[in-house]
């Protein structure tokens, strides 16, 4: 009787996906679903906090008050979007505390990215440009995706981030018309991030064993090739724009597909990182370790504070 | 500092009537132990309303945690009002929200949907007359 149940109810699940309804909190839905969905919602939560750790390390050397302002603006804004995510899996019956463990015990992943040095100033434009362009094409997916609060969570971080590439572009821009030693300063960045902001994207969908069940599910519009050929399509003619080389002989444009063509993306490279073996792997959970013990006071303070408050009332 | 913890929960288990019980009970609703490192320190869930102009009505934006309503507030304020689009906040702790049931959405609304007479298209009139 039981499994009948679970059958007709997947059956609704489903066909209310189908029909374009958003699934919320309180509604039934597969295990699978709700597992899914708390592991690319804290993935996605681990990576906007890590994300503040390349970007964060050049705010006291940004070039001017305007780029500061700017620096300081886009890394408070992804410490937002970490908050708005972890508020979108906690509707699924997961502890924030929890998530924040499996980050730090090294069992949840966040994007390989983040596990690149930022080695100049040059960077921090890049990866405006790249990365956080890269993220806004798949967050606009997730922004239509089948879960309401995951789907609301980037709408708003959608809504903001258009900023952050726009500063990217900019100081790109304006590396790119400066003196030789800036233009190369540039052209040796956009170099170094062009590959892994590629492998943003994940894998390829037929190594991608989620990609099908997510799909179903409409967690995902679109596979993984398909939104890193919608990034290499746009990036390319903002990068002409600026006479910046994208660092891949093969590309070429394809006029019957009306796509860019590239080349054979280094994977092996890719899960070097994500197991652990970046230049900065442990560079940045010690950081997340260290930020998590030295604000350990502030929230048991606040706590403290509140319950001394309400004895004495 | 969670010794101090264990002790303070002690002796107010000990007088359960005290309203500063109650609290802890509303704290850490899956009645974990507060001393665990884990629930310790990350306050309770409020849930987030924000108004966008005067006039407006408050929607929900999402939620945040906070050990009390001042720094609800002010969490709330640096996660979801970031651009000056904002003029009002409501914090509400999550636990005290009653929510209708999706399984008996379909009963619980239907005294509603056979009321066509509540809707204007119900009612005959002349085709004559203006300003209806």
């Amino acid at each position: 009787m039981e499994a009948l149940d679970e059958i007709i109810l997947l059956e609704r699940f489903e066909s209310r996906i189908n029909a374009g309804e958003k699934i919320e909190p309180k509604d039934w839905m597969p295990e699978r679903y709700r597992k899914q969905l708390i592991r690319m919602i804290s993935q996605h939560a681990h990576s906007e906090v890590v994300g503040m750790l390349p970007e964060g390390n050049w705010i006291t050397r940004a070039p001017s008050l305007r780029r500061k302002i700017s620096l300081l603006a886009k890394v408070q804004d992804e410490a937002g979007h970490g908050m708005y995510l972890y508020s979108a899996a906690e509707t699924l019956d997961v502890d924030r505390r929890e998530l924040i463990e499996q980050l730090l015990s090294g069992q949840a992943k966040y994007s390989h990215i983040f596990n690149y040095p930022t080695l100049n100033w040059a960077d921090i434009g890049v990866i405006g440009w790249f990365v956080d362009g890269a993220a806004i094409v798949n967050q606009t997916m997730l922004a239509k995706c089948s879960y309401g609060p995951y789907s609301r969570a980037n709408l708003r971080i959608c809504k903001e981030e258009n900023f952050h590439k726009r500063q990217g572009y900019e100081i790109v821009a304006t590396m790119a018309a400066g003196t030789t030693e800036q233009r190369e300063m540039v052209q040796d960045a956009v170099n170094r991030w062009w590959w892994p902001s590629l492998m943003m994207f994940g894998p390829s969908d037929n190594e991608s064993p989620n990609s099908a069940e997510l799909l179903r599910w409409k967690v995902k519009l679109h596979s993984n090739d398909e939104l890193r050929q919608r990034f290499v399509d746009l990036t390319v003619p903002q990068s002409q724009a600026v006479n910046i080389t994208l660092p891949d002989p093969e590309l070429r444009y394809d006029k019957k597909t009306q796509h860019w063509n590239f080349g054979k993306i280094n994977w092996e490279e890719f899960w070097n990182v994500v197991k652990g073996n970046g230049p900065c792997n442990r560079e940045r959970l010690a950081a997340r370790q260290k930020a998590d013990d030295d604000g350990a006071w502030v929230r048991e303070a606040a706590v403290a504070y509140t319950m001394k408050r309400r004895m004495n009332r | 500092m969670d010794e101090w913890i264990d002790d303070l929960r002690f002796s107010i288990i000990q007088q359960s009537n005290h309203p500063i019980f109650q609290y802890f009970n509303n704290l850490f609703p899956q009645n974990k132990s507060m001393a665990t490192k884990d629930t310790f320190g990350e306050g309770e869930v409020w849930e987030v309303f924000i108004q966008k102009e005067t006039g407006a009505p408050h929607e929900h934006a999402g939620s945040i945690h906070a050990a009390d309503p001042e720094i609800a507030l002010q969490n709330a304020r640096d996660v979801f009002a970031r651009r000056g689009e904002v003029v009002s906040i409501w914090v509400v702790p999550a636990n005290s929200i009653t929510a209708s049931s999706p399984d008996d959405s379909g009963p619980f609304f239907d005294p509603a949907n056979d009321k066509i007479y509540r809707h204007p298209q119900f009612y005959h009139i002349p085709k004559s007359v203006k300003g209806m």
